[in-house]
């Protein structure tokens, strides 16, 4: 009888993978369903796509929830019973919900550890510890003139503002310096942690992507070692798929 | 465990964040005085140490390291089985944890510090104290507080029931506004002023003032 049983399950199992080959967003809904995680977010928020990136590296599926931060939608309930902070993205994992950005990559780099590609430097406590000095580095340092460029040149705009050039001006100045720093650590390193990619540079993504289409793209390209690691991130196919709504952004707005 | 060497400045919220977990942890250290007014910070050989030009600067034997909330977890982490355990490792922990270091991080601290700066630093430096500011940052500040009320009144610390490396961050921040007027905003919420008591009166809290 358990022979018997054991191949109507192997049967089941052919037939389910067969049914998943045909209709592969069963496929995601399966997994979806089983994993459990939602992300509440946009697409287009450069602190959504860093926790879309990691899940995209690590291939694990979601359910995409919008938040529609033109209508202030993350500044009223319920949302703010999700982040007080009122800022997406918002990761639930069953009944754990999470939100800042980097902590959220943080926790499904080391729950997903043994998966898809490794985020993080577990070698020895001094790798790691190199690894956090450098998201202190990409937060402190990197992401508050970075962001303000791209708030200023790229989402103002959308809003129907206007950029303000000496904000820009003033703030191109400080990321000239931390750049002059990325230099000089590009020439010693592959990557900014250590020789491979890991969350620390996966973390910069949705800021450079941002600031490669605008006038503050010159900042990198003048710098030889920091053009390089530029054009290799940006060009994985992980970062490219969380950029792309229809990959990673694919569900119905929420009700 | 010979040779942590801590390079900072005895006053450095951020100095002071990673001799409180060494504190923590009652590990032997060598202090380095850096001289932030005369601008040590900015020149050789400090700033091989960091390049980004700001206290503290750490090392341990040959391992070098720098931005204080890098060198904590560190301390954590590496010194796990020595003094108080300040991190844990199960995985929801990880996510309170981590997710705790960050709004510290980017929520209260940047506050916090712009107030230390207005009404402590400044008038040292002989400079004016600008109310404006501090009115706009008392208020952002009451909303992270006011995060903090509702969490902690769920749980005795921030992360967990156990003081772990979120508590610990905030605590050179907090005990230079409690020298302040800004200390009412403690006050007036009963988990965030208990929990405040605590945090301070530990041992390692006390030997940084």
């Amino acid at each position: 009888m358990q022979k018997l049983n054991k191949c109507i399950y192997i049967v089941y199992m052919d037939c389910l993978q067969m049914v998943f080959k045909l209709f592969p967003n069963w496929k995601r809904e399966a997994e979806v369903k089983k994993l459990g995680y939602k992300v509440h977010g946009d697409p287009f928020s450069t602190n959504t796509r860093r926790v879309l990136a990691v899940l995209h590296e690590k291939r694990l599926s979601y359910e995409p929830i919008t938040v529609k931060l033109q209508t202030g939608e993350h500044k009223t309930e319920p949302f703010l019973s999700l982040n007080p902070f009122g800022q997406v993205p918002v990761f639930e994992d069953g009944s754990v919900k999470l939100y800042e950005s980097r902590a959220i990559t943080q926790y499904i780099a080391y729950v997903h550890s043994s998966r898809g590609t490794q985020l993080l430097n577990l070698r020895s406590h001094e790798t790691m510890a190199t690894l956090t000095m450098w998201m202190e580095i990409e937060a402190h340092q990197f992401d508050p003139p970075a962001s303000k460029l791209t708030w200023e040149q790229v989402i103002k705009p959308i809003y129907g503002l206007e950029t303000d050039q000496t904000i820009v001006k003033e703030n191109e100045a400080i990321l000239e310096k931390v750049l002059n720093i990325y230099e000089k650590r590009l020439e010693e390193s592959r990557f900014l942690a250590c020789n491979s990619f890991t969350l620390v540079d996966l973390h910069h993504l949705p800021n450079i992507q941002y600031l490669l289409g605008t006038p503050t793209k010159k900042l990198f390209e003048k710098r030889s070692k920091v053009r390089k690691w530029v054009d290799e991130i940006t060009s994985r196919e992980a970062w490219k798929m969380a950029c792309d709504q229809e990959k990673s952004w694919f569900n119905k707005p929420r009700n | 465990m010979a040779g942590i060497k801590v390079f900072g400045h005895p006053a450095s919220t951020a100095t002071r964040r990673v001799l409180i977990a060494l504190h923590e942890k009652n590990l032997d250290f060598e202090f380095v005085h850096i001289e932030l007014k005369d601008g040590e910070h900015k020149k050789e050989p400090f700033i091989f140490r960091n390049p980004f030009g700001k206290v503290p600067a750490f090392e341990d034997g040959d391992f070098k390291l720098f931005e204080s909330r890098a060198i904590t977890q560190y301390i954590a982490h590496f010194y796990s089985d020595k003094g108080n355990q300040l991190v844990s490792l199960g995985s929801k922990d990880i996510a309170g944890i981590a997710m705790g270091i960050e709004i510290e991080s980017h929520e209260f601290d940047p506050v916090g510090s712009k107030l230390v700066w207005e009404q402590v630093l400044k008038p040292l430096y002989g400079m004016t104290t600008d109310k404006t500011v501090v009115e706009e940052e008392e208020a952002k500040l009451a909303k992270v507080l006011d995060v903090y009320e509702h969490r902690l009144g769920e749980s005795k610390y921030l992360a967990s029931d156990k003081f772990t490396l979120v508590d610990l961050h905030t605590i050179p921040v907090i005990q230079y506004l409690l020298g302040t007027p800004t200390k009412k905003l403690f006050d007036e919420r009963p988990h965030v002023s208990a929990w405040v008591a605590d945090i301070t009166s530990r041992p390692s809290a006390q030997k940084v003032l």
